[in-house]
């Protein structure tokens, strides 16, 4: 094992796959030179060249449709956006043509491209900059989501990614790239659609993904000291969905609390909630509550910033107010 | 009888007979879909194709079956042309399991992997940032594979127009823009929705040839999109061909057009496309033998389709995908 960062986790996949086949290539927005915004591509370039590492124009409408069709043709397209705030440019080529090709095809035109993009607040960038927007893909039939919390999942999970020969919307966070895990140095991967329960405990379950697994750690671990024993399944990927894992964590505990720090309305916790309450009820304690980011664009202040995304004490709270 | 134009010679006649194949044949699919249509046998939209079909002939007929096209919703031209399999094209569009996408695309979204047209879109202007992409995977595949992608006005006023151009320009990509400029963005005319109407000025703004002619000339069309083709070829990059036409009716098969100016209608007739070719070509003979086989293959398609079986329901819901 080593330990890597998030970000170097993502970086080695990208050059594992791109030496395991030519048709890989990245674009975005600097990506090349610069090495992206938080230097997930570095080195690509000078390893892979600019026919396969390259940055294209501020056009994304028009990159993420190149995608698309480069992937009609044969190539594995990974498209960077700088920002998942900036998806809803190139929407049309999201939701009207990678996540549909395919179907209205019948079959005959895949689309096996990788969509990276990173959300999340924390770092004072506003509005436009900060959003949790992964209910638009979840929502939309076509499209596979992925949304991983660990180095160790960003490296496998982005190698599937690319080796599936579907879209995949794969959404990193901007307050993990630096966070530091172990990672087998021998090539793996990780599948799509597996849920991984990063903390097995008895008392109750708390579902969750990408950023917000870190807090629900940290909060089990808190509440382990008051002799609370906390399992936290992190789905990974959204779709596929894990529901096997989470009905058996759900059965197990008979108390499941879902946490996100995208808004409550609307959003994926909604979902799995009324998915446990269809297929679990008889085995549950209570209702399946939900904690998430607030119902509001996220504000530059640090104060204003950090009572609209779930703390490790609303975390704590919540599962207080259930066992 | 329409006069010869000057842009016949030199043409080997086994491309003006496959031209006049594709002109006559789309003719007469096209007049026997409005028949369907109104048995009750065809549902949803259709977007006739009538008056426009010299460009789909004249541009399918300069580039390979390797080439690739990627089309409009007026798509049955560029099928057609690109050499589908009239039954199929039929079926699909009837709705039937036999048809090209398996009844789940219709009229809107036929899709030939065996021809490589990679597909009619519903959405105006989304193939052209395709299209960059397929320019893409020709290069990342190291092929000398060209695609025409075609589009109307009313896509040439989408931003994917602009950025498409400049991409394609900027990377060089073996892209051939076809602009169909049947003058309507559904019922909005040219001359109220451009500040310059003179849509092939725009290719050299973006850094590429921008050509206009004659869409309603065959031979014109042919060749023009040779010598982008060539160009291409050569990886001197795109071209971008204004083709000029006249819709013979409204947007759709339920729409009668009465926004259209008559008079115009009426000398945009007087060129019709299939008048034009039929004067350029001599051989009587050979006009009425390729008019006798498509009437007959038409006759057979209709009935493949009418006897074709509906989609299976249980299949369909067995095949949905949990993403």
């Amino acid at each position: 094992m080593a330990e890597m960062m998030y970000r170097e986790a993502l970086n080695r996949a990208l050059f594992e796959e791109m030496e395991r086949d030519p048709l890989v290539f990245v674009m975005g927005e600097g990506i090349a030179e610069r090495g992206g915004s938080y230097k997930v591509t570095e080195g690509l370039l000078k390893k892979f060249g600019p026919e396969r590492t390259i940055d294209t124009p501020l056009a994304e409408a028009t990159f993420t449709g190149a995608g698309v069709g480069a992937a009609l043709v044969g190539a594995r397209p990974v498209v960077e956006i700088l920002f998942v705030d900036f998806t809803t440019i190139p929407m049309d080529m999201i939701v009207n043509q990678a996540a549909k090709y395919e179907f209205m095809s019948g079959g005959q035109g895949q689309v096996p491209m990788v969509l990276r993009t990173q959300g999340g607040a924390g770092n004072g960038l506003a509005a436009q900059h900060s959003q949790s927007l992964e209910a638009f893909f979840y929502h939309i039939p076509g499209l596979k989501l992925v949304m991983p919390s660990s180095p160790h999942d960003a490296c496998g999970l982005l190698k599937s990614s690319i080796r599936d020969d579907h879209p995949v919307i794969f959404i990193e966070h901007k307050l993990l790239y630096m966070t530091k895990g172990e990672v087998p140095e021998q090539e793996y991967l990780v599948p799509l659609g597996s849920a991984d329960v990063k903390r097995s405990g008895d008392d109750v379950t708390l579902i969750t993904y990408s950023y917000m697994t870190l807090k629900c750690l940290e909060a089990a671990q808190l509440l382990e000291k008051e002799g609370i024993s906390v399992e936290v399944v992190d789905l990974r990927s959204l779709k596929p969905l894990d529901k096997e894992t989470i009905l058996a964590s759900a059965r197990k505990t008979g108390k499941v609390i879902v946490v996100h720090e995208a808004c409550k309305r609307g959003g994926i916790g909604g979902d799995i909630a009324a998915m446990i309450m269809e297929e679990a009820y008889d085995d549950l304690d209570g209702p399946v509550s939900r904690i998430c980011g607030k119902d509001t664009p996220v504000p530059y202040n640090v104060e204003l910033e950090k009572v609209c995304v779930p703390t490790v004490e609303d975390i704590i709270e919540g599962v207080l107010k259930i066992v | 009888m329409a006069k010869k134009t000057p842009s016949s010679p030199g043409v080997d006649e086994k491309i003006l007979f496959q031209m006049y194949r594709s002109v006559y044949a789309t003719r007469q699919f096209e007049l026997r879909c409005i028949d369907l249509y109104r048995q009750g046998l065809i549902r949803g939209y259709l977007h006739p194709y009538l008056g426009e079909e010299a460009i789909a002939a004249g541009a399918c007929a300069a580039i390979t079956q390797e080439d690739y096209i990627l089309s409009t919703h007026r798509g049955h031209g560029h099928c057609i042309s690109k050499g589908a399999d009239l039954k199929m094209m039929v079926a699909e569009i009837m709705g039937r399991a036999t048809g090209y996408c398996k009844g789940r695309g219709g009229s809107m979204h036929i899709f030939s992997k065996a021809n490589n047209n990679l597909g009619a879109n519903g959405i105006v202007g989304a193939g052209i940032p395709l299209a960059c992409g397929a320019g893409m995977g020709i290069k990342a595949k190291k092929t000398n594979q060209v695609i025409i992608v075609f589009f109307s006005d009313g896509a040439a006023n989408n931003g994917v127009f602009g950025e498409g151009l400049n991409f394609a320009s900027a990377f060089m990509l073996p892209v051939i823009f076809m602009l169909e400029n049947n003058h309507y963005a559904v019922s909005t005319p040219v001359e109220c929705s451009f500040g310059n109407c003179d849509l092939a000025c725009k290719g050299p703004a973006f850094g590429m040839p921008g050509i206009g002619i004659d869409g309603n000339d065959a031979l014109a069309v042919y060749l023009t999109t040779k010598q982008a083709v060539e160009r291409a070829r050569k990886g001197e990059g795109p071209t971008l061909i204004e083709a000029k036409t006249y819709r013979h009716g409204g947007h759709h098969i339920n729409d009668p057009g009465l926004y259209m100016d008559q008079k115009r209608l009426a000398e945009w007739k007087e060129r019709d496309p299939l008048k034009l070719l039929r004067a350029n070509i001599d051989n009587e003979a050979e006009k009425k033998r390729i008019e006798a086989q498509v009437d007959k293959e038409l006759d057979e398609a209709i009935e493949f389709a009418k006897n074709s079986p509906q989609p299976s329901v249980e299949e369909f819901l067995a095949g949905m995908r949990n993403f």
